[in-house]
């Protein structure tokens, strides 16, 4: 019996050595938590950051008694997620418990969906950064509700082994939650990885372009298990697996495929075998550890939920919402990329900095694209990076619009603007506000600029003489004594001409 | 004011509505002679005399301020302990739920206040309503009015034992698979199960969900329905009410005392509840009612429900599994009685089973066992699996009769009150006494229970039991009130006015604070 030790520290093969030996076969399982106002089955607040156990009642705590209602907005965000992954949605569809013991479970059931999901074989195509497009089939998408949230107290890990005793916090419980299945994707090879991060973005972008979840990995809205197996090359006969449960960031899924690929090759060549389980992903470390044994016959007992009406949503009702989805991110992105002409470095910074809806309501408002993108993943993501908080929260996208009109205008230069921002992100009003209330508009009055000019030439009588005698580059240190006497506002090239104008009319 | 404790709810309304007597004294009547027999009968787990004398008193000074109530208001009432009150401890006759007091009211309960009616008090079942005899109460047993050495039948035997001595005018129960109507039966009373999703459940401790319906117990017909008009109808809470307006049940019941109410009436005879297995007096009453009926212009058909044969075995399957879930989540960690394991670490799951083991009684623990199995991986199908099926056939043998007639009728029970401890040594023998009852469950439709006159050989009540198609319970009441009037017409006199006298053990005693 190996220590946990050894467990932890498990050897691994050499990725590209592992694909040479095995065929990696994924699957995923996504959690997506729905943004609706209330839970699942009762009007408690699905609110993130309560006070502990401040929303639930009788139905979300299982008290004795507390039956379930529907929510129907989650019906609906199910639906819609459902359609924007392309699955079928079922004409009959109802709720089953799924029975198993755990605190944080307040009725010890999870209302689940069994043999009845609301939404079913779909498919998403994926683009990987090669180029290669990938599509994954979607099993099945159902509806669930959370379980509460456990804060194991005391002992080193924050882990249950060892801690003194948990907390429960039930905000969460009765959360409602669409859990979307894949089929086995096989054929993924040296892309499996990449696949997993690229599936999970995929699902989180659609989710949140449809508006049903607010879809942040962070504060787990959107959750992934991933399933691992490796094939040997030339056998048709599949693994076993393993499920590394919540992986929560995008580039945790990339890694724990890698991780489990690579350590399921070097269990398997040493003559070893998988135990099929769940794995624990840890950030820190990136590495996978053995949870709990699951085999295919784990008994939930499942049985149709006797609290609930099957719920047989009306064509009318699919195809009305079906109306209501926004253009697919993937062909969203396609479109916007060659309008704005970005390269592709260009656009995958704004994606992946999560400001495509910035960069296009800022160009909406009438900004160029370009001026739009500098600004986002420049200034303002460095100042929301500082601040710790969202690029978008900082400042509106007209409000940017503005401030680029006037950069463009000549009012502003680059950098009074960034003055002007701070003003603007501070509350002090619109750009133009700003440029009055701290007097930063550009220097365009030539009577002021004439005399500073004409200050800083006579000032340096060898510089006018060289400028005179038609060395012209000589006329930047005017330039900046100008520019530090007008204390830079001032338009540089206007000053630069006036400079050369000034030096040959001077007396 | 012993006297008015005799009367029906009906009759108590009207003297309140005139003024004639006040809700504090007709709450303090009951609550004498709850104090006067109660330690004796054991109906009442809980008795609430101070909440209850304040709720008169306040119903008392709205009246007198001329404010209009409604009829009932200021009629006392007990209440099954297997629904949520705020203000009284709930603990569905277990001892995992001992002190629990519930920090929100079941909907009936919300009702009942907002009519004005009075609670006085939780009255006493089988544990998690699983049982036939109240046997099976963490508290201790519940003794018949009419025969204390017997039982007075369950699981609601304390709602029915409170109502047949007098204890209270009306009282809430809920019925699974006869917890209304067979103790209705065995004590004389009245009771319904209502039509499923036509009494909400919010609130109501869940026993099996598909089955549980919560329903009025009475002495009168009428009463019945004039408790069920304030219960009854739509609950946003409960996702299996049904949103259908109801008409007035009280109606219904006036419209049964007309002359000529039954004339016409197509009354259906189940042949598969009668025969074997039913005793001698109990078969008896029955044919005698149906000879009355005859007389007052009914017709009488035999029906078959071949199905019926399997629905004790499937609701013991169907019963158990959905228990099974509903149970789980008795497990110390938000609510009831905590048991730290003797040995062992306290983790979680050593602590939630430390205090299943102790907090559930045997007859709770052998129904989780049986539903656990039953929905096992590999068992599903042929068991819970097996059981829907039976119950669509019942629910097609329901849907076949009631195309040939209005009502069905049978004997409430197979026999009258049996006693303490005859059947507890044999789960089957107690399974089987709800053969009468538990196809109305299955089926979801509306059943009633009246009393139709003592059997010859022992002296104890014999119940009928009137069901409807779904949805029609207001054909209950009609029919139901019609032979009640018949059968005391030909008595002369109601049939709990013969219930022994009670010895009172504790004169006044609410009156010294000894409640």
């Amino acid at each position: 019996m190996p220590s946990a030790e050894m467990k932890n520290r498990a050897e691994l093969m050499d990725f590209d050595k592992a694909l040479e030996l095995f065929e990696p076969v994924l699957g995923f399982e996504v959690h997506v938590e729905l943004n609706t106002k209330t839970k699942m089955f009762c009007g408690c607040a699905n609110e993130f950051g309560s006070g502990a156990n401040t929303n639930t009642c009788p139905t979300c705590l299982g008290l004795p008694g507390g039956l379930p209602q529907v929510n129907k907005k989650a019906i609906e965000s199910s639906i819609r997620l459902g359609l924007a992954l392309g699955c079928e949605i079922a004409e009959h569809s109802r709720f089953a418990r799924k029975n198993y013991f755990y605190p944080d479970t307040a009725k010890n059931f999870q209302t689940s969906q069994y043999d009845d999901p609301i939404c079913h074989d779909g498919s998403v195509t994926i683009e990987l950064e090669s180029g290669r497009l990938v599509t994954v089939e979607i099993e099945r998408a159902h509806m669930e509700d959370d379980a509460g949230k456990l804060t194991h107290m005391g002992g080193a890990t924050g882990r249950i082994q060892g801690a003194d005793y948990s907390l429960v916090d039930y905000n969460r419980g009765g959360v409602p939650l669409v859990e979307i299945v894949t089929q086995m994707i096989e054929g993924a090879e040296h892309d499996a990885p990449e696949i997993g991060r690229t599936y999970v973005a995929a699902i989180r972008e659609i989710a949140k372009a449809l508006g049903v979840s607010n879809a942040r990995m962070e504060e787990g809205n959107v959750r992934c298990d991933a399933n691992v197996s490796l094939r040997p090359r030339g056998s048709n006969v599949l693994g076993t697996r393993t499920e590394t449960k919540n992986v929560n960031s995008l580039r945790s899924v990339e890694r724990a495929v890698r991780y489990e690929i690579q350590r399921q090759a070097a269990v398997l060549a040493g003559g070893g075998t998988i135990t099929q389980e769940t794995r624990h992903w840890h950030e820190d470390t990136g590495i996978t550890s053995a949870g709990r044994p699951k085999s295919d016959a784990d008994d939930y007992r499942y049985f149709p939920e006797p609290d609930l009406l099957p719920m047989a949503p009306s064509r009318d009702w699919v195809e009305e919402l079906r109306l209501t989805l926004p253009e697919p991110p993937a062909a969203r992105r396609k479109r916007l990329q060659a309008a704005w002409g970005f390269a592709n470095l260009e656009f995958q910074d704004v994606v992946n900095s999560d400001l495509l809806d910035a960069v296009e309501a800022t160009v909406a408002a009438g900004a160029s694209a370009q001026a739009a993108r500098k600004w986002w993943t420049g200034e303002i993501a460095r100042l929301a990076n500082a601040a710790g908080v969202a690029a978008d929260s900082l400042v509106t996208p007209i409000q940017l619009a503005a401030l680029i009109e006037l950069v463009s205008d000549g009012t502003l230069t680059d950098r009074l603007a960034r003055q002007v921002l701070e003003g603007v992100i501070a509350g002090e009003g619109t750009p133009a506000e700003v440029v009055a209330s701290r007097g930063l508009a550009v220097v365009s009055d030539d009577g002021a600029l004439i005399a500073a000019i004409d200050a800083a030439l006579l000032g340096q009588p060898d510089v006018l003489a060289k400028i005179r005698g038609g060395k012209q580059q000589a006329a930047g240190a005017v330039i900046g004594a100008v520019m530090k006497a007008m204390r830079g506002q001032a338009d540089a090239a206007r000053v630069r001409e006036l400079v050369l104008e000034r030096a040959q009319a001077i007396e | 004011m012993t006297y008015l404790t005799k009367l029906s709810a009906a009759a108590l309304s009207e003297l309140l509505v005139s003024k004639q007597v006040s809700a504090v004294e007709a709450t303090r009547a009951h609550l004498d002679h709850i104090a006067a027999v109660d330690t004796d009968l054991h109906a009442f787990l809980h008795v609430a005399a101070d909440a209850a004398l304040n709720t008169a008193a306040a119903i008392d000074a709205r009246r007198v301020a001329g404010e209009s109530l409604h009829p009932l208001a200021g009629v006392p009432i007990a209440i099954k302990d297997v629904l949520a009150t705020q203000d009284m401890p709930t603990t569905a006759g277990s001892k995992i739920l001992e002190g629990w007091v519930p920090p929100y009211d079941a909907t009936v309960v919300a009702r009942l206040r907002a009519a004005g009616l009075i609670p006085l008090g939780k009255t006493n079942m089988d544990e998690f309503a699983m049982g036939s005899s109240t046997e099976h109460s963490a508290y201790g047993v519940t003794r018949n009015p009419w025969d204390r050495d017997r039982i007075p039948g369950g699981s609601g035997g304390g709602s029915a034992a409170a109502v047949a001595s007098f204890q209270a005018p009306l009282a809430l129960g809920s019925d699974t698979g006869g917890s209304i109507r067979q103790p209705a039966a065995v004590t004389g009373s009245v009771g319904v199960k209502p039509t499923y999703g036509g009494v909400s459940r919010y609130g109501a401790i869940a026993l099996a969900s598909s089955l549980d319906q919560v329903g009025p117990v009475s002495r009168t017909v009428y009463d019945a329905a004039l408790l069920h008009d304030v219960i009854g109808g739509h609950d946003p809470l409960d996702s299996t009410s049904l949103t259908d307006s109801w008409p007035s049940m009280a109606a219904a019941a006036q419209a049964g005392l007309k002359d000529g109410a039954l004339k016409g009436v197509r009354v259906g005879v189940i042949k598969e509840l009668s025969g074997d297995g039913f005793q001698a007096g109990v078969t008896q009453r029955f044919t005698e009612t149906l000879a009355l009926l005859v007389a007052a212009g009914a017709e009488i058909t035999e029906v078959s429900a071949p199905n019926f044969e399997y629905a004790v075995a499937a609701y013991y399957l169907i019963l158990p599994a959905e228990a099974s879930s509903n149970l789980a989540r008795f497990d110390s960690v938000r609510f009831g009685i905590r048991v730290n394991p003797a040995s062992g670490s306290l983790t979680s799951e050593h602590v939630m089973s430390a205090t299943r083991e102790a907090g559930f009684g045997a007859e709770v623990k052998r129904r989780i066992i049986l539903g656990t199995y039953a929905l096992s991986a590999g068992y599903y199908d042929a068991y819970y699996g097996s059981a829907q099926k039976v119950r669509t056939l019942i629910q097609r043998d329901f849907a076949a009769a009631f195309s040939q007639v209005d009502v069905l009728v049978s004997p409430s029970a197979p026999t009258t009150a049996f006693k303490f401890g005859e059947k507890l040594a044999d789960p089957m023998a107690m399974y089987i006494n709800d053969v009468t009852t538990i196809p109305a469950n299955l089926a979801g439709v509306p059943g009633m229970s009246i009393p139709i006159g003592l059997a010859p050989e022992d002296g104890l009540p014999v119940g009928l039991q009137i069901m409807a198609p779904a949805k029609a319970d207001a054909r209950l009441y009609t029919v139901g009130a019609a032979i009640e009037q018949l059968l005391e017409a030909r008595w002369g006199h109601t049939m709990l006015s013969q219930a022994p006298a009670l010895t009172p053990t504790e004169m006044f005693a609410s009156e010294e604070g000894a409640v």
